[in-house]
């Protein structure tokens, strides 16, 4: 390729317009209290993996929220539970976790 | 004889406060600059935190009342301090002697064009919470008429927690009222897409918390926390929200068919001249003095003026009938001591 001595960035604005929430709806189905999330950061302050990985309930939530991918950081997720023993919203992260894992599974992207 | 005390504003403070002087045996006189009672309340809708309706509180404080001297569209154009007591003079020429006086005058909203950012009085597609409120009651706004609305956007904190505005302090009742528009709104389109854009959510009142909780997962309003930067209106007569996703730092913007600004609270100008007519002083926060602010909230520096509702700081209703109620004892232990 041509070096032109510059580059174009593509924008990381979040077009809400244009956002695919179809998996953050198809999970809240399955398990609506995800809903009630208030980003707090409990889950992601008390999570085995979130000091040496991407994973963070916190942010995959909102993530899921912005249509954004989730899959890298579901991979680092040991499954323990710990953060839905903190979560003060009551929501069962863990089965969060699982229902996003088994959609990959079924050969989602 | 019965004991005058007039009352500056007919809002619910001063006619609670009406309402308890009648049932303490005082001839309470109510001077209202508008030509109703009521004051802000008789624009609401439906009231937080368990949606009673405004109008109706509004009738039945009314009723209790009846006994009382009203002055509307009347204003104090002067009032002089006597030995013990005052001396005040009426618009309408009435004048009267009273010991003690208590200013309600209220707040007013702050004036949301001057956020010139958010297009309000620009775009017919920005309303502000005292907007939707008329909407709700009337059904009348040339703005909201023949709009198939899909999606709606909040901004928490307009003249509110801005220096900038001249107004530090947060107005404390937007942030629930928001939650409650969005509900209410919600109701009547319930397939629009709803977002509030808050700094904090600051519901520190009773059932406030569920109220959020509700709005979330039964009404799916989407929380995001940023402040809107800018409005500008775009081809499709649509307006374009820009702020940024503070949660994962990324610039966000959305395409909305209603914007609703919630203009803060700030102390009514129109109590000044008559303030500093009795030195009732202005605090920091630009609401009027209370003796101090812990204690003695209802009683101004001056002896015999007493304070009670929006005029010394934001308050919601049962705060304000409260202070009303705590302002009338205070009176009465005034009026009785010598
Ligand atoms: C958008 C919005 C929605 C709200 N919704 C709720 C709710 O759902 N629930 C709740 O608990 N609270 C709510 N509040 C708060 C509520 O409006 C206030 O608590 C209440 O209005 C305070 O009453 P007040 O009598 O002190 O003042 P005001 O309502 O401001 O009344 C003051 C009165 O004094 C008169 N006046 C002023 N100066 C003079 C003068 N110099 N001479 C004569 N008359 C004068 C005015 O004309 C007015 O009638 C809301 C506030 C806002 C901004
Ligand atoms: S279940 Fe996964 S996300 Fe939750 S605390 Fe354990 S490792 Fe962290
Ligand atoms: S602990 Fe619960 S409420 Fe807090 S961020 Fe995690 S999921 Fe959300
Ligand atoms: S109550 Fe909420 S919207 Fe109103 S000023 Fe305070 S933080 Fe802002």
């Amino acid at each position: 390729m041509v070096d032109f001595g510059f580059k174009l960035s593509r924008s990381s604005t979040i077009n809400l317009d244009e956002v695919d929430m179809s998996l953050y709806r198809r999970l809240s189905e399955e398990e609506p209290d995800v809903k009630r999330c208030m980003s707090c950061g409990s889950c992601s302050a008390t999570c085995v993996s979130s000091g040496f990985s991407s994973m963070s309930v916190r942010k995959m939530i909102l993530a899921l929220q912005r249509g954004m991918d989730i899959k890298d950081m579901l991979s680092n997720c040991m499954l323990c539970g710990k953060c839905s023993i903190v979560c003060p919203r009551g929501i069962n992260t863990r089965h969060l976790i699982l229902l996003a894992c088994r959609y990959y599974q079924e050969g989602n992207k | 004889m019965k004991q005058n005390v007039v009352i500056i504003g007919g809002g619910i403070a001063g006619m609670e406060a009406a309402k308890q002087l009648l049932m303490l045996g005082y001839k309470p006189i109510i001077v209202e600059k508008s030509d109703h009672l009521g004051g802000h309340v008789s624009n609401w809708h439906r009231l937080f935190p368990d949606m009673t309706p405004a109008v109706a509180l509004i009738e039945r404080m009314k009723g209790e009342i009846s006994d009382a001297n009203v002055f509307l569209e009347t204003e104090v154009s002067s009032i002089n301090k006597l030995k013990d007591g005052y001396s005040i003079v009426l618009s309408n020429g009435v004048s009267i002697v009273s010991r003690a006086v208590l200013i309600a005058s209220g707040f007013k909203l702050f004036n949301a064009a001057k956020k010139e950012e958010y297009g309000y009085g620009i775009y017919d597609q920005v309303i502000t919470n005292q907007d939707l409120e008329h909407w709700f009651n009337t059904g009348e706004d040339k703005r909201m008429t023949g709009k198939d609305i899909k999606s709606i956007g909040f901004v928490h904190c307009v003249g509110s927690r801005d220096l900038k505005a001249g107004n530090s302090q947060c107005s404390k009742v937007c942030c629930v009222t928001a939650i409650k528009q969005a509900i209410e709104i919600k109701e009547r389109f319930p397939t629009a897409e709803i977002y509030c854009f808050y700094m904090d959510l600051r519901l520190f009142g009773k059932k406030y918390e569920d109220f959020y909780i509700n709005a979330q997962k039964q009404y799916d309003v989407h929380f995001i926390r940023g402040r809107v930067s800018e409005v500008s209106e775009n081809i499709d007569g649509k307006v374009v929200v820009k702020a940024e996703d503070t949660l994962s730092g990324k610039p966000l913007r959305v395409t909305l068919d209603l914007l609703v600004l919630m203009s803060g609270m700030v102390c009514n100008p129109d109590i000044d001249q008559v303030a500093s007519m009795i030195n009732v002083g202005v605090d920091t926060d630009g609401f009027l003095r209370s003796r101090d602010n812990v204690y003695s909230i209802m009683e101004s520096d001056c002896p015999g003026v007493f304070l009670a509702g929006a005029c010394t700081g934001t308050k919601t209703v049962p705060e304000t009938v409260a202070e009303a109620r705590a302002a009338v004892l205070s009176i009465h232990n005034y009026l009785s001591n010598g």
